[in-house]
């Protein structure tokens, strides 16, 4: 039987995956995939509680739906940013892009 | 509905569809100055109408959002950052490149997320308020795409707001799982200790400090303020700062105190950590941005002594310290738009010798920097005079002596500045030419700061009662 913590796992999981591909990966689409992960591992976590323990059963569902809206005008900015980027300096590897630091 | 409760907000928002609609309207070679003059004047506007709504209570949408002073007084210091962010960049504004009402738009848009953060009293509202301001603070960041600083420095904040948001949102999702619901109310009611809340409030309290840059995740600041044009990297510093504080003050306010756990030992933490890095890491700067930046995570840390006493004294000197920083902000950056325009560039060199050139620059550079470091009778001692009284009140004795210390080093670094500004040899004689919308700007904000330091009463009292509603 399936419960809620196989779901919260599925989650936990995912959110791990996305923060190490955050960290590690070195191009910036993939970056920007990877906090695509981290935000979908927030929706299967909000709609598992809202199935299975929620008072309010609605709101977790609304909530992820916001999610996924606003997580793709996210990706059309990121994409947007990366491109200009890339128009500047042939490239999109994040160890490049070490004009600002101290 | 009560539609009323959201007034402000739709205003705004129609404002910025409007300046869409007349740019669309204009030759396309046209300067759009005068937008920027609507853009003031609706602001303007918006501004009397808010002074007349204290004392109303309204909720829209079920208690989805809120309406109460607590709220309007920061919309106010929203509006005033917005109108003075707006006067002085015209100028800056009718030289970029491209698309240049967009700014405005983007300007306002991110204002009336800002109002937004001001008004939740859920998380829906919540995420939503802070991806609109930050979704506008991107684009504004990365505005001129030709210069790959801007574009930098727009790609590094749009990642790690990112991430910030989706470990925030995680620490939501928990806090959901816990309560059962979204809303303030039920969330304070429904949530029970757990390791899932510690786990879920950290999350979410990680998510607030990125907003107001505090470390240990402070370190977008500095290189998203440098990169930055100079009218966005003001309302950054004081937007995003005060919207991040007057999310965080309700949710810390109305959510967790009854959970009991001491989150009050988490924000003594965050706070001793951003005075210490912010004012340390600032010394040795010598672009006045990236300066103003180290110089911003501190005062993150004084405002968050403010909130440790939990009662509403601290949260009073919260709002009064971020209404004065706001002067203290936009006085330091319209100055630095003159300095930047006349130089191209903003370090320590570019400003040696303000005084000969522009002496009324020079004098609102410093009045602003001294009010940042608390000198009396500056309107920062009276904010800092506030936050750090609450904080010895309630029995944080040792957080309050750490701030007194900072603020002294923190003397050192801006003082740096003055001498170039004064004793330093001007790097060029080109004549320096000001523009009367800066010029303007910078006097109005030395006004503000030195009239709010020498008589704090009346912003005191209103800071006074909008706290109130927040501690009933």
């Amino acid at each position: 039987m399936i419960g809620l913590s196989h779901y919260l796992l599925v989650g936990a999981a995912l959110f791990g995956l996305g923060l190490f591909g955050l960290l590690t990966k070195r191009n910036l689409i993939a970056v920007l995939m990877s906090i695509e992960l981290m935000l979908n591992s927030v929706n299967i976590n909000l709609v598992a509680f809202s199935r299975f323990s929620a008072t309010d059963a609605a709101a977790g569902q609304v909530f992820s739906l916001f999610i996924i809206a606003v997580a793709a005008a996210e990706v059309a900015v990121g994409l947007a940013l990366a491109y200009a980027i890339y128009r500047g300096r042939d490239t999109v590897s994040v160890d490049e892009m070490n004009w600002l630091k101290w | 509905m009560n539609f009323d409760a959201l007034m402000l907000e739709m205003a705004v928002a129609l404002l910025a569809l409007l300046i869409l609609v007349a740019d669309l309207l204009m030759e396309p070679g046209q300067s759009r100055r005068k937008l920027g003059y609507l853009a003031i004047a609706g602001l303007t506007g918006l501004l009397l109408v808010s002074l007349g709504r204290y004392g109303m209570q309204g909720a829209f949408f079920n208690g989805l959002f809120l309406q109460d002073d607590y709220a309007l007084f920061f919309k106010q210091t929203f509006l005033i950052g917005a109108i003075l962010v707006c006067l002085f960049s015209l100028d800056t504004v009718d030289n970029l490149p491209h698309s240049r009402a967009e700014f405005y738009v983007l300007l306002l848009f991110a204002v009336v997320g800002m109002m937004i953060l001001a008004s939740a009293n859920d998380l829906i509202t919540l995420y939503v308020g802070i991806e609109l301001m930050t979704f506008s603070f991107f684009i504004l960041v990365g505005y001129v795409l030709c210069e790959t600083k801007s574009t930098e420095a727009a790609i590094k904040y749009l990642v790690l707001a990112s991430a910030a948001s989706a470990v925030m949102l995680y620490g939501m999702s928990l806090l959901f799982g816990i309560a059962g619901q979204l809303s303030y109310n039920a969330l304070a009611k429904g949530l029970t200790a757990s390791p899932a809340l510690i786990v879920g409030g950290v999350m979410v309290l990680s998510g607030f400090a990125f907003k107001i840059a505090a470390p240990p995740f402070h370190m977008w600041a500095p290189d998203v303020y440098e990169g930055a044009p100079i009218p966005v990297t003001a309302l950054l510093a004081m937007g995003s700062k005060a919207a991040g504080f007057a999310a965080m003050v309700r949710i810390f306010a109305e959510v967790f105190p009854g959970t009991g756990y001491p989150w009050p030992l988490l924000l003594l933490l965050l706070s001793g950590a951003a005075m210490l890095v912010g004012n340390l890491a600032a010394i040795p700067q010598t672009n006045l941005k990236r300066m103003l930046a180290y110089s911003s995570v501190a005062q993150a840390g004084y405002l968050l002594t403010g909130m440790l006493s939990g009662g509403f004294a601290g949260v009073k000197g919260v709002l009064f310290y971020l209404m004065i920083y706001v002067f203290a902000n936009v006085g330091a950056f319209a100055v630095l738009t003159a300095v930047s325009r006349h130089r191209n560039g903003e370090t320590i060199g570019d400003i040696a010798g303000l005084s000969r050139k522009a002496p009324v620059l020079a004098v609102v550079m410093t009045v602003s920097l001294l009010s940042m470091a608390g000198i009396p009778p500056l309107a920062g001692f009276v904010g800092k005079f506030f936050l750090f009284s609450s904080a010895i009140d309630a029995g944080y004795l040792w957080i309050a002596v750490l701030g007194f210390v900072l603020s002294m080093v923190s003397v050192y670094y801006y003082l740096n500045v003055v001498k170039s500004m004064y004793l330093g040899a001007p790097a060029d004689d080109r004549p320096f030419e000001i523009a009367m919308p800066v010029r303007v700007t910078a006097v109005f904000a030395m006004a503000a700061t030195l009239a709010m330091g020498v008589y704090p009463g009346p912003l005191s009292q209103l800071a006074e009662t909008a706290a109130k509603t927040v501690f009933k």
